[in-house]
């Protein structure tokens, strides 16, 4: 019997490791590493109304542990994404979940319809939380009430369960949690990227043409770690986890701080095959510190001891 | 592509803070055009985090291995420069698409333009134009005397013209002057440097067909992360692109707005 395999929300998942939105294109190139049907699932790369060409380079620069990115939300669109590169996943038995991204709430709400739609989709990521695009994005995941208005509305039209991708950039992370649970998103993702910045020594100026970027990568684990403890024990719905994962070990401090799923970002540039390595190393780390399925780790941080009695570690 | 722990055959200072780095791996049975660029991880754990492009200068198919020349500038390139004959290097590659050389006739005539570390895979790229009977001229562009490398093996290769910006060696200025005296009649042109460089040798319109390889920031190395994006020319604030690690990094002249 898997030891991996859990069911969330539209999401009946092999086991709970994903690429996270991108991070991994839209897998064409990492199809040509590895067979994608190994993922739990995909979190295909942002998609908004019209295509976008993104920000200037340089979009990258390197930080201790870490990396900014400021991408811009690059993707051909709705059109193509519908037309060409979902169907093109198809011959692949992954669930993928569209994240979905736009300017106004109309842009977010014309995505989620129509994507909501395509076979392969099984639930969307609601992209409150970009922090590389001058308007919409972010702003709708640091106001609690326009994040639950937007979940609303985007719920109302979507065919597949959503999950609301949270933005660390807040001081209550929690309050936001709550807005979007009350809105109606069937679970949550989180974390987007922390706003951040690097200057080059020679002309004093940031090494991103964009100026500040998102930070990924291990130096924000903690962070993640920190923020899915708190949310986690105040919601009912399931948390996919992200941020800094690049070992089988990472994943499972991921499940107990409070997440039922995770997703791998920035590590999948470091090694492309990060996810088949996490996903064949987990059953033997689980069987070592006595588990016999991932499911009994979410949590573990801080549910009560009487809750896991069925577990004898 | 692969993705391999390479060992490290030789290691070399060749000139100021330039190193020669040969490597031992499978990969090296992919390694087909010149131009292409490996993915170096330069140590292990997460500092640094990124891997580090670097282009490959020559590939032996006989003994599997490839040659990498870098200049030791930051964090990475300097962890590098502390591998030893028989350390292993984690390795991502061959990637990208390089120089065509078979737009190159035998017979015909090619320049082969580089600067400073753009100059390193022009010499996979002499070789193999030699090979199949064209006649190559190589002009090198350094900073300074102190930072020339690979002269003589160039000139094994064609006649080699040595550009140095301070005129310590060779011609005083840049590589550009070398093009606007001599006067070749090149049927191809193929050049790699830095990007003032790659403009000039655009505008010159020393041949009907021109190649440039581009440098960018990279995440991913393989066209997934979007890092490393540039317009092309005819639609410079539109929507179309090319990944300068996918699509390129070797592009016609024209193509790409650089
Ligand atoms: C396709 C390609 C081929 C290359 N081939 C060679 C080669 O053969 N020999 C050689 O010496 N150099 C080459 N470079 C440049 C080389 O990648 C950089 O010099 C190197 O990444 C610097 O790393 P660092 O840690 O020493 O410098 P740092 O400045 O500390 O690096 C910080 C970050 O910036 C990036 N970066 C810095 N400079 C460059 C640059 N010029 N291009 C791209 N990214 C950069 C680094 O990768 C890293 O992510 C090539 C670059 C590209 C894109
Ligand atoms: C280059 C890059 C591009 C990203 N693009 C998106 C995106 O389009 N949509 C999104 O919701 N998150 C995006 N993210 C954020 C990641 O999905 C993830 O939430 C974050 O990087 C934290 O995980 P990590 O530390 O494992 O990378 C991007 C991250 C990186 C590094
Ligand atoms: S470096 Fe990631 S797409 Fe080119």
């Amino acid at each position: 019997m898997s030891m991996l395999n859990i069911d969330l929300p539209g999401l009946s998942l092999k086991n709970p490791v994903m690429p996270a939105s991108g991070c991994f294109g839209f897998g064409k190139e990492f199809s040509n590493l590895f067979n994608l049907d190994i993922l739990g699932a995909i979190m295909v790369k942002a998609t908004t109304p019209e295509p976008r060409f993104g920000n200037p380079t340089p979009r990258v620069a390197e930080t201790p542990g870490g990396m900014l990115n400021a991408i811009g939300l690059q993707n051909p669109g709705l059109k193509k994404v519908l037309s060409e590169e979902l169907p093109w996943l198809k011959r692949f038995d992954v669930p993928i979940i569209a994240n979905v991204a736009g300017s106004t709430e109309e842009d977010y709400v014309q995505v989620a319809k129509e994507i909501s739609h395509a076979p392969n989709v099984h639930a969307l990521e609601l992209n409150i939380s970009c922090p590389n695009v001058k308007t919409g994005g972010i702003a709708f995941g640091t106001d609690p009430e326009m994040a639950k208005s937007l979940t609303q509305k985007v719920k109302a039209v979507s065919s597949v369960p959503v999950y609301v991708k949270l933005s660390p950039n807040v001081t209550d992370i929690v309050s936001i949690a709550k807005a979007v649970e009350a809105g109606g998103a069937d679970g949550l993702t989180m974390i987007n990227t922390l706003l951040g910045m690097r200057l080059d020594l020679q002309t004093a100026k940031p090494i991103l043409a964009n100026r500040t970027g998102g930070l990924s990568g291990a130096a924000v684990k903690p962070v993640a770690l920190r923020m899915i403890y708190e949310v986690s024990q105040q919601v009912s719905i399931p948390i996919i986890g992200m941020g800094g994962i690049q070992s089988a070990e990472d994943v499972i401090e991921f499940f107990y701080a409070g997440a039922s799923a995770v997703a791998v970002g920035t590590q999948n540039f470091v090694d492309p095959f990060v996810c088949p390595s996490i996903i064949e190393e987990l059953p033997a780390l689980l069987a070592k510190l006595g588990y016999s399925h991932i499911s009994e780790c979410t949590g573990r941080s801080w549910k009560k001891v009487e809750q896991f009695a069925h577990h004898r570690a | 592509m692969l993705k391999e722990h390479c060992s490290v055959v030789s290691h070399t200072c060749i000139a100021d803070s330039v190193y020669e780095l040969v490597l031992e791996g499978e990969m090296t049975k992919q390694m087909q055009q010149p131009g292409q660029f490996v993915h170096v991880k330069v140590s292990d754990g997460l500092d640094p985090v990124l891997r580090r492009p670097i282009s490959i200068a020559n590939i032996n198919q006989e003994k599997s291995q490839f040659t990498l020349i870098y200049r030791k500038q930051g964090r990475g390139t300097s962890l590098l420069a502390e591998k030893k004959p028989g350390d292993q290097v984690d390795i991502l590659g061959p990637l990208g698409n390089g120089f065509p050389v078979a737009e190159a006739g035998k017979g015909n005539l090619a320049v082969l333009v580089g600067g400073g570390i753009g100059v390193p895979p022009l010499y996979e790229l002499a070789k193999q134009l030699v090979s199949k009977g064209v006649t190559v001229i190589n002009i090198l562009g350094f900073q300074t005397q102190g930072s020339v490398f690979y002269e003589s093996k160039f000139a094994e290769l064609g006649q080699t013209y040595v550009a140095t910006v301070d005129g310590t060696h060779g011609t005083e200025g840049f590589v550009t002057s070398v093009l606007n005296n001599e006067k070749f009649h090149a049927d191809i042109v193929y050049s790699c440097g830095p990007t003032p460089m790659l403009r000039a040798v655009e505008e010159g319109e020393f041949a009907k067909k021109v190649y440039l390889s581009l440098e960018e920031r990279m995440g991913c190395g393989i066209g997934a992360c979007f890092a490393c994006v540039c317009h092309l020319k005819d639609d410079p604030e539109g929507y179309s692109y090319k990944k300068v690690c996918s699509d390129g990094p070797v592009f016609r002249a024209g193509e790409v707005a650089i």
